[in-house]
This record gives C-alpha cells, structure tokens and sequence, in this order.
C-alpha cells in the first residue's frame, strides 16, 4: 500500500478546504513553543553571563575563602600564604559603591570595585589588572586611581583621567580614571584599585572579603577544603567555582523556572486548541474515515493517517516557533537586556547563544503537545464503528466517551493529592501538576456540565416560555454539547489561567501592600549610601538626628549579611528595636510565637522569616546558632520566637533586638534611621532639617508613601512580562474559538439550509447562532472562573510558598474579572455571528444537496 | 462465492433482525435484494462486508470465514475483494475525482495509472482533476461505481445506489454498473427499494423475517 500517497492526498486535501483551521494550529503551536523558547534563551542568556561574570571576578583559583559576614579580618591573609600547600594568596575587597553622580537613581547607582594586591592578582586574576596609561606605569598602586571596564565607563560617561566621585558614608571621595582592564566581559560594570588604597579610602581598614587560593601542585581541593574549614571554624566559609555557581543558580532558579512555566502556559493553552481543532476535523471527517475504513483502511492505519496530519501541523509550528522564538529573544536582549523585571540579572550584556538541544527540547514540546492533542480525536475515530459512522447525524457520538465524568474527577482527585505534596528540589514540581491536572479535570466536565445545564434550560424553555429559537439554541447545546463543549477547550483553558494569575497577582500585590504599610510605619525613613557592612551612621550622627526638631519618635536599623550556607546566596540579620511584650507590634508576624514571658536569659530571641523556615529549617521554639562575630569569647544561642512575613528578601532574614546585637557585637554603627513626625510638623519640614545636618549631603531620604510608591511600581514592573504572556494566552484561546465555531457553523450549512427551508429566516439563523456562542461562553465563564479559582489556590498556597518561600492572603480582583468575562463572552458570541454569517450566505436549496 | 449460513443478527435493544438466514451466491451471479424499510437489508451488507459481526452463523467468502477474522484481516480482505456502492455517493469531497478513484489501487498497493481509464469506462473522460463538487449526482455515482470497480473485486456491494437520482440518470446508471460488473467478472448484490433497478439483477430475492426468497416482478 503506497502509504505516503494516500497521506498526502488526504492531508492536501483537508487543508485545501480547511486552510484557516490548519493555519490556526500552525499559529498556536507557533506562538507557544515561541514564548517559551524566547524566555528560555533570555533567562539562560542572561544567566549565563551573570555567572561567568560572577566566576570572572574569581579569576582561577582554586578555592575561596569567605566569611560568613560580608567582611573579616586581613590577618588571616599572611596565615594562608605562609602555609606550605597554598602556591598563592590573593586579597580582594569588593565593594558596592554609590555614584555621586548616580545618587539619586536608586534602584542602579552602585559600582561594584574591587580592591586587589596587583602583584598577587597577576597570578590569580590577571584580567582585573588595571591597564595604567603610557608613563604612568605606578598607577596600579596610586592612591587616587581607578581603573574601569569599559561598561562602566559607558554607565558614567567618564574618560582616562577625568575625575570620578563616589560616596563612602557620609563623605564623598575623588578618583582619577587610571584606565581601563586587561579584559572585562561586555557589558562588566566594574573598577579596580589598588587594595590598599581601596581599605583606607572606603573606610575599611584591616578588613578583606574573600582570599582567593591558588593550591600546590598535587593537593587533594576537596581535602584540602575539608581541613581548612574544620581549622578556620565557623565564621568562615571555603568555597569553590561549583558553590559559586550553585549560589548564582539557586539565587534565580525559582524565578527562572516559575517564567518558564509561565511561558509554557501559551503552549499548553496551545494544546487545548489543537484537540478543539483536531477533534472538530474528526467529527467533520467522520463519513469520510469510515468510507476509508470500508475501502480498507485498517484502524491502525488510519490512527497513522490522523496522527501524521496533527505531526505535520506540529512540525510545522514547532519550527516556525523557533525561529520566532529566536528573533524574539534576540530583540528583547537588544533593547531590554536580559532582565525580564526580577532584577536578578541587571548589569549584564547577555550574548544570545544557540543550543541544539534546548531548540530540541522545545521543539519535541511543540510537537508532543499537537500529538497530544490529536490522540484523542484519532483514536476516537479510528475505533469507531465504521457502519453507524457512514450514516448522517452520529456526529455527537463520536465524542461521547468524552461526557463521562470520571475521568475528569480521576483528574481532580489527583489534583487534590499533589497540592498536599512538598516540593522537589525547592520546585513546586507537583503543584504545577496539580494544575495542569486540574485544568484538564476541568474541562473535561465541561460537556457533562453542559449538557445537564443545557438540558435543564431546554425543558423550562419548552414548559414555559415556548420560543422556536430558543428552543433550537438549547436542544442543539443540550443534544451536541459534545461539539460544542470541545470548542471552547482553548478558551476555557486561556480564561482559567488568566483568572488564577490575576487573583494570584491581585493577592500578592494586596498583602505586599498590606505588609508594607506595616513593615513601614515611620514617616521617614534615613540611610546613608550603602558600602557593604561598615560605615552607617556613628554615634555622633545618630544623635544628631534624634535631636531634630519635629521627630517623635526615632527608631535606628543594623542591616548585616550572613552566608549560612555556601551554596545559597546569604540572609540578612536585621537587628532594630522590637517590642518585647508583643513581637507583632512591630514584626508581620505569621503564626505561633514562643510567648515572651517564657524566653529565658541564656538565649537570644531572633525572629526569621518564613524562608529561613523553608531554607534553613529554623522553626519556631528551636534553638540555633548564628555565625555572628561576637565581641565576647562565648558563642551565644539563639532561639527562634516566631516567624514573620517578608517579602523583600527571598533567601532569608532574621530580626533581633538591635540592643542584643549590639552587646554581642560591639558594633553601634547603625544603617537605617525611621523617624515619626511630631504633630504639627511637615514631613517636607523634617526632610529639609536633615538636609541642614552637616551630613546632609549624604543622606539619602525617603518618605515611606514615596518607598511604597516605589515598591509597587517595581512589584508591577516585574509581573509586566506576565500580563503579556497570558494576553498571548487569551488571544491564542480566542483565536481557537474563531476557528472552532467558524468549523462548526460551515459543518452546519446543511442544517441551516434545511432551517431556511422550512421558514426560518436567515437573521433566525444568525440570532440562534450568536444566541449559541454567548451561551455556551457564559457557562465557559463560569466553569473557567472555578477552575481558575481553584488553580489561584494552587498559586498562591503551594506554588508561591514553594518556590519564593512567603505566604499571602488570598484577595479577588471582582471588576477586573466582571470586565474580562464579559468581553469574553461578547467577542466569543461575536465570533460564533461571523462564522454563521458565512455559513447561511450559501443557497439553502444547494446546502441541503451537499452530501458531506 | 459468497456464503450465508444460518446468520442471525439482532440489536442492543432486542430487535432480531436477521433469523437462521443461509444463502448461496455464484460466482458472476448479480442478485438484486428488496424488503421492507428496516427488515435487515443494509445490516446483511454491513455482515456480508465484515463491518459487523452475526450473532451466530458464519459468512464465507471464497470459503474464508469473514466473521472469525479480526478487524485487520477483514479490513484487508474487503479492501481486496470488494467494492461498495453507495446511495448517498460518499466521494471524497477534497480530492479530484481521479484520486478518489484510484484510492482502492493505493489500498492495494498496485499501480493508479488505471485510474484514468476506469473514468472513461465509466464516460467521465477528461474530468480526473475535477473536484466532486463540480459533478452532478448521476456523475458522482459514476465516480462511485469506478472506484468499486478499479481494483477488479470479485463482489459489488450496492445500498440503494439510485436513490438519489432522477429516473433517467437511474436507469443509465444501473446499467452502467451491470455491464461493467459482469466486464469486470465480479458478483454483485444490490439492495434496492426500486422494481426498476432490481429488474436489471439476473435474480430478484426478498428479504423477510423468515429469509431471503425469489420475488416475482410484475
């Protein structure tokens, strides 16, 4: 049997006829593998380059040596170097420096310099040696100079020996350009300087961030590490390349993944379509399979012929949606960078790298989501029983196994049994299941649904207000539900994602709201520009601004950062004032607490955030300890009293009394000032009192209105690309339901015909039409509201906690969703109009003629 | 050639309607089958075809048990040895009319350069690459009986192939499929409400609850 002829026939055939429906899928497919591969290739260009810059600053050594607060004490570099087993010892201070002439862009005003010893960083890190200009060859070690990449010379428009500022506390400090680096990666913001110079100037004296190694020939690393870890103790952290990756890694990886997914859902929409699409093609060629059958066809013959159609669709858009895909992502890094509004990646110049693989797997997606779809529908039509099938009007059988419910409840019990399950690698990896399952659970039931609700109304239709369209419209949804039902499949699948997202996004957004006005409460919040962990506010500054006119109320902050763990990024220990007789006064407290009255003295009270809880294990009641340099011999205890919400820092935070820290630390510097207005006094009136301080300058001030303003705007920011992928989302659902209902409505030419002949006119015709699309979309709406309801549950109660760590309350956005459901069902009705006026434009006497 | 041997069928909702059926047809024989609307007669091709199966009883084709074989086997044997004709056409609306014809050489896996010529057996010269659309009914059954024809089956099955035609087109239509069934050396069973088209069968039996027995036509 010549297989490929018949294939190609058949397959000419059908898209000759149906050339709209065919291009539908192709575009779906198309768009989705599109969405997905281009966030894909961003996120893994972007990621990339953050990480190899992120090693470039490493340079080749071999481990790193680390506290486990951003900076520790430089005796320990003449330790190391004088053992027998280490060639090299590099010192590096690194920095983030505020720009004075960036000060006042606060999200992007920092300049990352590393303060390096040029002799030792020439066989560790020789690409980060300043390149001193033709005479000056001392330059490295000046100590005015400053050498930049050429990014960051762009950034800050400055030029070789022009003059750069930069503010170190409360001071502003000049640098000459020296130069530029021996090599930086494109788009590299950073600058070097002598470390010396960079120790006294920043006001870090003594102090070092890491110490990178360069180990003997033939020492064992992992041994190596081991001992020197066990002989630094616990204030130290030994690091290789691979910690430092896994940090960046799992720094990104749950925003990077839940995007991804994000993406995805353009597809899996996609996937919903090409089984309206296909499954509408079967029933429409139902005669023409079984006369195929009769002639010879054997079943298993004819599920290859339906597969392969739906493959080459599948191939088709796959393809185009790479090449989509690509031209996508390769504009979006031209203009937007590789940053897709997480702020996870800023800074870096991603270059777009092509990966047969990734393009493989992508492409397989594609493919194995038009497969899926078409399986169904071809199984369906090639078991089914070829003498009934020839006859007229065993269209609606075809898809009768589909109203049967149980699958569909088999879907959503599983649903409900992942939702309980935890997470796999801190990915949410059966919640995602859990919604895709109840998704398809969903729509499964919608014939069910539909036909017991059409059925309902066609008898109270018929028993009480008798009306010949009406009861047309409600005995065809109510006896080809099946049909019907299937073209809504996309749509449904699109309205049900959007309505989750948005009661997810609406949910978030109300308790970030929520939760700033109460992480907020001053009016005023004061900070100096930020240089890692020293400089802030000394005790003479901090008085001067308690004893400013106008304030209530003051309250000072210690921000400090603690790497717990080497292959996570670090948390944050924030030590303030917190009311001792009730936590929840100042902290978002979730949950239980450990009761003040039973804290005992012996132990410190910390309170963590629900990531730490997540991350680190640190529940409430347990005991812990913290690698907190102390001033004392003694290592103090800590014991978690409560757990609070926090959704600025996703890898962990820890509040204590700021007067615990500082008896253990000695440390009275403080970063933070919030200050409450006296009654009477202006908030504009205590800014410009600031500003008078001879510190003034320096001060960077913000009214808490104006920091949640921000906060929002940069919380809308970053669930911009979203809101982008699910409009895609809808339009490919609607784009379904065109072709879906303009399918149906031409499969009816015969019926309309039919219809005219006995009387009905063809304004009837349409009205039952319209009457059909807007019914069928307005119980969509409302299945799709369920369904995206429960879905928003599964987002916000497992998905959201699993991947980011927080919780929230859940919120529904009701206009927003009145709005959307309502142009949903105009323009599904609308489309079912356009289609149907098609259809009833032929000769009704040549309609009732055409056999098929 | 073909075999009925104590064929009983009856459906889900308890309707018998085939009881202890046994025929016998020869080969080159062309019998015409009539009865009443829903005595069996399409159910006995549907049978005969191995599109269903016979509660009990055995179907032989040249002594092959159609009924015992399973769903491949009797789907290759009817795409060998068959042909249908159908009343309303059933031609492949977006294919020419050549390809339509030649799909049960495809099926066979032998050549489709006959295609061509069955269409001017059949006074369709130079209409291959037409689409059915372009046809009339009279020409669209002509198309049906070349495509039953085209891979030289030893039985036509035709179900009220004139049902939809005017009597003119009917009668040039009924004798077309007779000559070139008995060209072709086939047997042929037509099922027919029509005394016309039955007259043109070498035997007329009717279909009845207690069997298959000759008709007289009037």
């Amino acid at each position: 049997m010549d297989h490929g002829l018949i294939f190609r026939w058949l397959l000419f055939g059908e898209w000759r006829s149906h050339l709209l429906q065919a291009v539908v899928v192709i575009t779906a497919i198309a768009l989705g593998v599109a969405l997905g591969y281009a966030i894909h290739l961003i996120n893994t260009a972007a990621y990339n380059e953050f990480s190899a810059a992120t090693k470039n600053l490493t340079g080749q050594s071999d481990l790193q040596v680390r506290g486990t607060q951003a900076m520790f004490d430089e005796r320990l570099y003449p330790a190391l170097m004088a053992r027998d087993d280490v060639v090299t010892a590099n010192p590096v201070l690194e920095l983030d420096v505020v720009v004075s002439a960036k000060q006042t862009e606060r999200s992007d005003n920092k300049l990352k310099i590393l303060g390096i010893d040029l002799f030792r960083a020439m066989e560790i890190s020789p690409d980060l040696i300043g390149m001193p200009a033709e005479g000056k060859p001392l330059d490295g070690l000046s100590d005015d100079a400053i050498f930049l990449s050429p990014a960051a010379m762009e950034w800050l428009q400055v030029k070789q020996d022009e003059s750069l500022q930069l503010r170190v506390g409360t001071q502003t400090i000049n640098f000459r350009v020296a130069g530029g680096l021996v090599r930086s990666r494109a788009g590299q913001r950073i600058a070097v300087m002598d470390i010396a110079t960079a120790q006294w100037r920043f006001q870090h004296l003594g102090l070092l961030s890491r110490i990178e190694l360069k180990l003997a020939e033939g020492v064992n690393h992992a041994a190596f590490k081991t001992k020197l870890t066990q002989e630094l103790g616990e204030y130290y952290r030994v690091t290789e390349s691979a910690d430092q990756e896994t940090r960046v890694n799992n720094m990104s990886r749950a925003y990077r993944v839940n995007l991804n997914m994000l993406a995805l859902v353009a597809l899996f929409t996609g996937a919903f379509l090409v089984f309206s699409s296909q499954a509408l093609s079967v029933i429409r060629r139902r005669h023409q399979f079984a006369l195929l059958r009769v002639l010879g066809l054997t079943r298993r013959e004819l599920l290859q012929q339906i597969l392969s159609e739906g493959a080459v669709l599948g191939v088709v858009g796959s393809l185009l949606g790479l090449a989509l895909g690509y031209v996508t992502a390769f504009i979006a890094l031209q203009y937007f960078g590789g940053d897709l509004g997480s702020g996870f990646f800023k800074g870096v110049q991603p270059a777009l790298f092509f990966s047969v693989s990734s393009a493989a797997i992508f492409f397989l997606l594609g493919l194995g989501v038009t497969l899926l779809g078409s399986a169904v529908p071809a199984w369906e039509a090639a078991n089914a029983n070829t003498a009934p099938a020839l006859k007229s009007g065993s269209e609606e059988m075809a898809l009768k196994r589909l109203a049967r419910p149980w699958p569909a409840l088999l879907c959503l019990g599983l649903a409900g049994l992942f939702v309980l399950m935890p997470p796999i690698f801190d990915l949410p990896v059966f919640g995602y299941l859990a919604i895709a399952l109840l998704l398809i659970g969903g729509i499964a039931l919608m014939p069910y649904i539909s036909t017991l609700f059409f059925s309902m109304a066609s008898t109270w239709n018929n028993t009480r207000i008798y009306n010949v369209i009406a009861a047309l419209t409600l005995a065809r949804l109510a006896n080809a539900s099946n049909q019907a039902s299937i073209a809504l499949g996309g749509v449904l699948a699109s309205f049900s994602l959007m309505v989750a997202m948005a009661i997810m996004v609406t949910s978030f957004r109300e308790s970030v709201d929520d939760w700033l006005e109460q992480v907020l409460p001053a009016d005023i919040y004061v900070q100096l520009a930020a240089s890692g962990d020293q400089g802030g506010f000394q005790l003479p500054q901090q008085e001067a601004i308690a004893a400013i006119p106008g304030v209530s109320r003051y309250d000072f902050s210690r921000f400090i950062k603690l790497t717990l763990d080497p292959g996570r990024p670090e948390i944050t220990l924030i030590a303030r004032p917190i009311d001792a007789t009730d936590p929840r006064n100042t902290l978002p407290i979730i949950g239980n607490t450990v009761e003040p009255g039973l804290l005992t003295d012996d132990v410190i009270p910390i309170w963590v955030s629900e990531a730490m809880v997540d991350l680190y294990n640190f529940t409430v009641g347990k005991q812990v300890r913290l690698p907190l340099r102390t001033a004392g011999p003694d290592t103090p205890q800590f014991i978690v009293a409560g757990v609070w919400r926090d959704y600025g820092r996703q890898f962990g935070a820890i509040q204590m009394q700021l007067s615990d820290y500082q008896l253990l630390s000695n440390d009275l510097n403080v970063n933070t000032a919030a200050l409450w207005l006296q009654t009477g006094t202006t908030a504009e009136q205590l800014m410009a009192s600031l500003k008078n301080l001879s510190f003034g300058g320096a001060l960077d001030i913000t009214q808490s209105s104006d920091i949640r303003t921000l906060s929002l705007e940069i919380f809308d920011r970053s669930f911009a690309v979203t809101y982008l992928l699910e409009a895609v989302a809808v339009v490919i659902g609607l784009l379904g339901v065109a072709a879906s209902f303009s399918a149906q409505a031409l499969a009816r030419t015969k019926e309309f015909g039919m219809l005219r002949h006995i009387g009905v006119m063809r304004r009837q015709v349409l009205r039952m039409l319209a009457a059909e699309g807007g019914l069928l979309t307005v119980l969509g709406v409302i299945l799709g509201f369920v369904i995206g309801w429960g879905i928003s549950l599964i987002l916000v109660f497992v998905v959201n906690p699993q991947s980011f760590h927080w919780t929230m309350q859940l919120h529904l956005p009701w206009s927003w969703l009145a709005i959307v459901a309502l142009v949903m069902v105009v323009l599904a009705g609308l489309t079912a109009l356009i289609a149907g006026r098609h259809a009833v434009s032929g000769n009704a006497i040549r309609a009732v003629r055409e056999d098929w | 050639m073909l075999k009925l041997i104590n064929i009983n069928k009856g459906y889900a909702d308890g309707r018998q309607v085939l009881s202890n059926l046994s025929y016998c047809l020869n080969n080159g024989e062309y019998v015409a089958i009539m009865g009443d609307s829903g005595v069996g007669k399409s159910t006995l091709l549907n049978l005969i075809a191995g599109l269903d199966k016979p509660d009990t009883g055995e179907i032989l084709i040249d002594d092959v048990a159609i009924s015992s074989l399973d769903d491949d086997a009797a789907t290759r044997l009817r795409r060998e040895k068959f042909g249908f004709i159908f009343q309303a056409f059933y031609i492949l609306p977006h294919l020419t009319l050549s390809q339509n014809v030649a799909l049960p050489l495809l099926l066979n896996g032998v050549s489709i350069e006959a295609a061509e010529q069955m269409l001017v057996a059949v006074g369709l010269q130079g209409r291959g690459h037409h689409f059915p659309r372009q046809l009339s009914g009279g020409e669209l059954q002509r198309v049906a009986i070349a495509r039953a024809l085209i891979h030289r089956p030893k039985l036509v099955l035709a179900d009220e192939p004139t049902g939809n035609l005017d009597p003119d087109t009917a009668h040039e239509i009924l004798m077309l499929m007779r000559t070139e069934i008995k060209a072709n050396g086939a047997s042929g069973i037509i099922v027919t409400h029509s005394k016309a088209a039955a007259a043109t069968a070498d035997r007329v039996l009717v279909l009845t609850k207690d069997g298959l027995h000759p008709a007289v036509l009037n």
